[in-house]
């Protein structure tokens, strides 16, 4: 019964919509439509309630953390904060009330100052690591002053627009394509392999 | 001589930090009128909104969060008052958690403008409707190409969807002439393969600079109309509409991406002097043994 439930069932379930669903794609009758529309709800109900298993691993691993006596201020102050935010949301989201408040002038500038200091970081660590060692590196470093002058109006003083255009329409685009026909042979032979049941690492490596 | 140099190419951090929290305050305190000519792609996008007819629906997706909001905020803003000033009405929704607020945030922002500067009323549910968060990304987007009141049954603040006047006569992406996903995450490619390839809606996308050249190679093969890219980008669309109010005779909205982009200038100028200073400090020290 557990190999059943474990193994048999989810595979036979991935290898049955895999293939009606690749397969509807194919077929323009109303059954397939409304198997597709019906799919797709389920998926959304799906999504939903993984965001729900997320919620109950953060709980449960900040209160393990408090107990334990743990890091437990911050997993306190992480649990106190995610209580309120939802306890605030639950009443009132609308513009104004006291959660859009809280996520418009405490999350939001958090997360931007965050954010911010990665410029600080950039400057001090390319002012430090950027050096035209080797012809790659030398390379890589005009390219990349370059597309920063022509990312700012600087480039379009310079006349540069052009060549900034150049670099991101020919040299970029081709690596860019080589790397996305790559990713989409390689996600179009992994689905085959979930479907026919080779590739089994997402029911836990079984 | 040389030994300055070599001197400079060693500055501390916090020297570096101070120099860069400077030179971008400057533009804050002083007026700087830079050039912002329109790049082709954040042009396509104008354009493409400028010859709608009136009355259009565009759909309007809120893929960021805070920590990009600098770079992606101004321009879903251009692009409302772009949208509003001509008549076209928008469905906003956020396809990430973070984004919800900062979508409405957005809307509510720029009708309170247009009251403010012209007296103008963009009405809630008439111009506009906000439908907030749909998780399961991919779903969602497909299932807006069969029918929104499935995927978006109540709006944000839980009204009917039924209830929305804007709403009557829109029913999926037939519905819809041009979305755009103002985004600082992978989703652009959902919408590329779903939106765009399976139900062949128009599809722009307003991006970081960042993330900007990954999205390159669909506009080149047409299948999205146009790329917003980064904070130039945003300026580039906000320059656009601004110059749109001028020769209608209006005043001009705030020059938030105008301003923001000044500062990211100076500090991409100090960045490669930055670099420029500790290369040719490493050269002089190399030559000198």
């Amino acid at each position: 019964m557990r190999r059943f439930f474990g193994e048999i069932l989810p595979l036979a379930m991935a290898f049955f919509f895999g293939t009606t669903l690749a397969l509807q794609y194919f077929f323009p009758f109303r059954f397939a439509q409304t198997y597709y529309q019906t799919m797709l709800q389920w998926v959304i109900g799906v999504a939903s309630m993984a965001v729900i298993m997320a919620v109950i691993s953060f709980i449960r691993y900040n209160f393990r953390k408090i107990f334990e006596g743990r890091d437990s201020f911050s997993a306190s102050v992480a649990l106190i904060g995610f209580l309120m935010m939802v306890g605030l949301g639950i009443f009132s989201r609308e513009s104004g009330s006291l959660f859009d408040k809280m996520y418009n002038n405490v999350y939001v500038p958090i997360n931007a100052t965050m954010f911010s200091l990665l410029a600080f970081y950039m400057a001090s660590a390319a002012y430090r690591a950027f050096r035209a060692r080797t012809l790659e590196a030398t390379l890589l470093l005009v390219a990349a002053i370059l597309i920063i002058i022509g990312s700012t109006p600087i480039g379009t003083l310079l006349n540069m627009d052009s060549l900034t255009a150049w670099i991101l329409n020919v040299p970029n685009l081709a690596q860019k394509r080589g790397i996305l026909i790559g990713v989409g042979l390689g996600a179009a032979a992994t689905s085959l392999k979930i479907i026919l049941g080779i590739e089994r690492n997402w029911m836990g490596g079984r | 001589m040389r030994e300055l140099f070599i001197k400079l190419s060693k500055m501390k951090r916090s020297t570096i930090f101070l120099i860069l929290i400077v030179g971008m305050l400057i533009p804050f305190f002083v007026t700087l009128k830079f050039p912002y000519t329109a790049s082709p792609p954040t042009k396509a996008v104008f354009d493409y909104i400028e010859n709608l007819p009136e009355g259009s629906v565009i759909l309007v997706s809120v893929d960021y969060g805070p920590s990009t909001l600098p770079e992606t905020e101004p321009m879903l803003e251009a692009i409302l008052k772009h949208a509003f000033i001509k008549n076209i009405r928008v469905i906003g929704i956020a396809l990430t958690e973070e984004g919800t607020n900062l979508g409405l945030r957005a809307f509510e922002n720029v009708a309170k403008e247009f009251k403010a500067l012209y007296n103008i009323d963009i009405r809630y549910g008439a111009d506009y409707v906000y439908l907030g968060f749909k998780s399961g990304s991919e779903a969602a987007i497909l299932g807006l190409g069969e029918d929104i009141r499935k995927v978006f049954p109540k709006d944000y603040s839980g009204r009917d969807i039924e209830d929305l006047p804007m709403m009557f006569n829109i029913k999926n992406y037939n519905d819809i002439s041009l979305v755009i996903t103002i985004s600082s995450t992978m989703l652009p490619q959902q919408w590329i393969i779903y939106a765009q390839g399976r139900y062949g809606v128009p599809l722009a996308i307003g991006t970081t600079a960042v993330l900007a050249t990954d999205w390159y190679p669909y506009l080149q093969s047409g299948q999205i109309i146009g790329l917003i890219g980064g904070l130039k980008g945003a300026a580039e669309y906000e320059n656009l509409v601004n110059w749109k109010f001028k020769m209608e005779g209006r005043s001009l909205f705030g020059m938030k991406a105008i301003r923001n982009m000044n500062a990211v200038t100076i500090a991409e100028l100090l960045i490669i002097l930055f670099i420029l200073l500790g290369n040719i400090g490493y050269f002089l020290e190399k030559k000198g043994g």
